[in-house]
């Protein structure tokens, strides 16, 4: 067994929990995970079931914390798990899962399939098998400081940009301000209206808020990737950030797997609660909507529907919001069969969106989110993720469906009144 | 060995032999999983009404949505031969005798005609299930022997138990004392196959609701 090999399996075995072993021990193979995932629901092919892409996970645990498996393994009648192995379950535990969750939320047993990819992914790329693709990302991240490649200079130039055509300040480093505002470098290349929409809300709403020099990436391939250790120097910049310029709370992204890092994982990757709060764009535009700071004039008028984020809605519990947003401002709002809480991924989360030999699968899958288009017929598509928008345009363009797609901060934003108007 | 002797021995020493490892079983494997533990949570909990291990793990005996469309062999096939099986163990009077001579704790039974028909519904429910994972692609395809083999050793019992009573095929005696034994063989099998998931089911749906829980989703 070669190096990195023996380290994957010894990171593998590390973290097998009990949760893991309870959930392992109560499958009971009843496929109904299966008819969760988009993978195998539009390929139709078995070896995208979901508890499937974690057998070598499951064996180890066999092998290594039960009774059986040990006297088994002893009498040499079990199959160790091998660099090959591994090697052919990438397709399964990267390219052919997003992270979504919608398998975990099916397990009649309640096995959190997806909590065990996430962690067999730590094994993955421990031993080396994870997708190239990803692995540039984490590079970019950890050299340059974004997975795009995108430093401070070109989000300064975008904040000049922004102020000119807003006639908004966009603060940097500023001490002591209510809100430290994050960016995916999505945003600063593609979708630069996010940080004028933020300088829009904000204006509106009295707070004060600021961008870091030092932590303006928010996405994490280093979860994506599955490894902690990389995961943890990439939140370790925000945090060092946020205490340094002590706000109080710092806003995620329209990013679905920077909240899921940043929220859920962050603190326990660097081991120690935050001492600040990490919320949702959608949440701090719920949470002024609430409390009467963001008020907006005019309606689309236009068919819309809204396309909720996995990491979002499914892994984060943001629901409610927005739907509330999207009421304010759209006239003719109509939910997609399955939306909220059972949403159907995009087929690009979880780093999937960065694997290139993965295109082809992701296409694939995309049918679900054309189905349930098809269901509704919008005349154009609202989301909160920079990265679902990418992947939903490619899908859309791919199968030639005219759909414009937003994002929702964006939208809210066109809606508030221009000053002294 | 006469089949009076075999029903003594199956009810004696046998008894005594599988309920033993049964028990001890249990005990190493809920050891075994539950030690391993967990790390605490470090991030910021957001509460929400409904959301916990507990609900979870009423929750998910119910379909998710829309699921019960897309597998009903598994959900309605399987909802019938679960009840059906606790009926015909827990509700069936002679079996209550026998809870009662081990433990001295008692409940009243179903009438046995009615046990008999659950028996009967429970054998074709159970039939219908392994036909299904022969057939569904995606069952066939995980289905290892452990599925073929844990299938058989729940479907013996009810089987045996059945012919027992309609006094089919070999003599009462016989039969019964083959009954007996057959549940023997899933009381020493059950701690070391799937069918633990008898008594994991309860903490797996918990540590996923404790998770959704502190995320404030409630599922
Ligand atoms: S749904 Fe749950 S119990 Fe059924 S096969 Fe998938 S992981 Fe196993
Ligand atoms: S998390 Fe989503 S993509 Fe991954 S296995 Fe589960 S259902 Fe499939």
């Amino acid at each position: 067994m070669s190096a990195t090999m023996e380290k994957g399996v010894r990171v593998l075995k590390e973290v097998i929990d009990a949760p893991i072993a309870s959930y392992f021990s109560s499958c009971v193979h009843c496929g109904i995970c299966a008819e969760a995932c988009l993978f195998y629901t539009e390929t139709g092919d078995p070896k995208y079931t979901p508890i499937h892409k974690l057998e070598p996970l499951r064996r180890i645990y066999e092998q290594e914390y039960t009774l059986l498996g040990r006297l088994k393994k002893m009498v040499g009648l079990s199959k160790p798990v091998t660099d090959a192995e591994l090697g052919e379950w990438q397709e399964l535990v990267y390219n052919s899962c997003t992270l979504c969750g919608r398998c975990s939320a099916v397990c009649p047993v309640g096995n959190d399939i997806v909590y065990m990819v996430r962690k067999m992914r730590e094994g993955m790329s421990a031993s080396g098998n994870a997708p190239v693709g990803i692995k540039g990302a984490v590079n970019r991240t950890i050299t340059i400081g974004s997975p795009m490649g995108v430093k401070l200079p070109a989000v300064k130039a975008q904040m000049k940009h922004v102020e000119e055509d807003y006639g908004l300040p966009i603060p940097l480093d500023a001490e002591g301000a209510e809100y430290m505002v994050m960016l995916s470098s999505m945003e600063i290349i593609n979708f630069p209206e996010y940080l004028g929409a933020i300088a829009k809300i904000m204006d509106q709403a009295g707070k004060t808020w600021t961008l870091c020099s030092t932590a303006f990436e928010a996405t994490n391939a280093g979860m994506q990737i599955g490894n902690s250790d990389l995961a943890k120097v990439l939140v370790s910049r925000i945090v060092d950030g946020a205490e340094k310029l002590k706000v109080k709370t710092v806003i995620s992204p329209e990013c679905g797997h920077a909240y899921t890092a940043l929220r859920w994982e962050g603190a326990n990757l660097i081991g120690r609660p935050f001492t600040f709060e990490v919320k949702h764009i959608i949440e701090v535009l719920g949470e002024f909507q609430e409390q009467g700071l963001l008020k907006t004039e005019g309606f689309e008028t236009d068919k819309l529907t809204f396309h909720d984020p996995c990491q979002l809605a499914r892994r984060g519990g943001v629901i409610k919001q927005q739907r509330n947003l999207m009421n304010m401002v759209a006239k003719n709002f109509v939910e997609m069969p399955d939306a909220g809480y059972m949403n159907w991924c995009c087929g690009g989360g979880g780093g999937a969106s960065a694997i290139e030999e993965g295109e082809e699968l992701r296409i694939e899958a995309f049918k679900k989110k054309k189905s349930q288009l098809d269901a509704v017929k919008p005349d154009r598509l609202v989301t909160a993720c920079a990265n679902c928008r990418i992947v939903l345009e490619e899908g859309l363009e791919h199968y030639q469906m005219d759909i414009p797609v937003v994002g929702l901060t964006e939208m809210i934003a066109e809606h508030i009144p221009e000053k002294g108007a | 060995m006469n089949e009076m002797q075999l029903l003594t021995w199956a009810r004696g020493t046998g008894l005594d032999f599988a309920v033993g490892i049964f028990l001890l079983g249990v005990l190493w494997r809920l050891i075994e999983i539950y030690s391993l533990g967990r790390k605490k949570d470090l991030s910021a909990a957001r509460q929400a009404a409904g959301a916990s291990g507990w609900h979870t793990i009423f929750r998910r005996s119910v379909p998710a949505e829309g699921m019960l469309k897309k597998s009903p062999v598994s959900y309605i096939g399987g909802y019938t031969f679960h009840i059906g099986l606790a009926i015909c163990v827990f509700l069936f009077a002679p079996h209550i005798k026998l809870i009662q001579s081990l433990t001295g704790l008692s409940w009243p039974g179903l009438p046995s005609q009615f046990v008999d028909l659950i028996a009967v519904v429970t054998i074709a429910a159970m039939v219908v299930v392994l036909v299904d994972r022969i057939n569904k692609p995606v069952k066939r395809y995980l289905s290892t022997f452990q599925d073929w083999f844990t299938w058989t050793l729940t479907f013996l019992p009810v089987l045996t138990g059945w012919m027992a009573v309609q006094h089919l095929l070999l003599p009462y005696t016989t039969m019964l004392a083959i009954h007996i034994l057959s549940v023997e063989l899933l009381l020493v099998f059950l701690p070391f196959t799937k069918l633990f998931h008898a008594f994991t089911v309860f903490g797996s749906r918990w540590y996923i609701g404790t998770v959704n829980g502190h995320k404030g989703v409630a599922v």
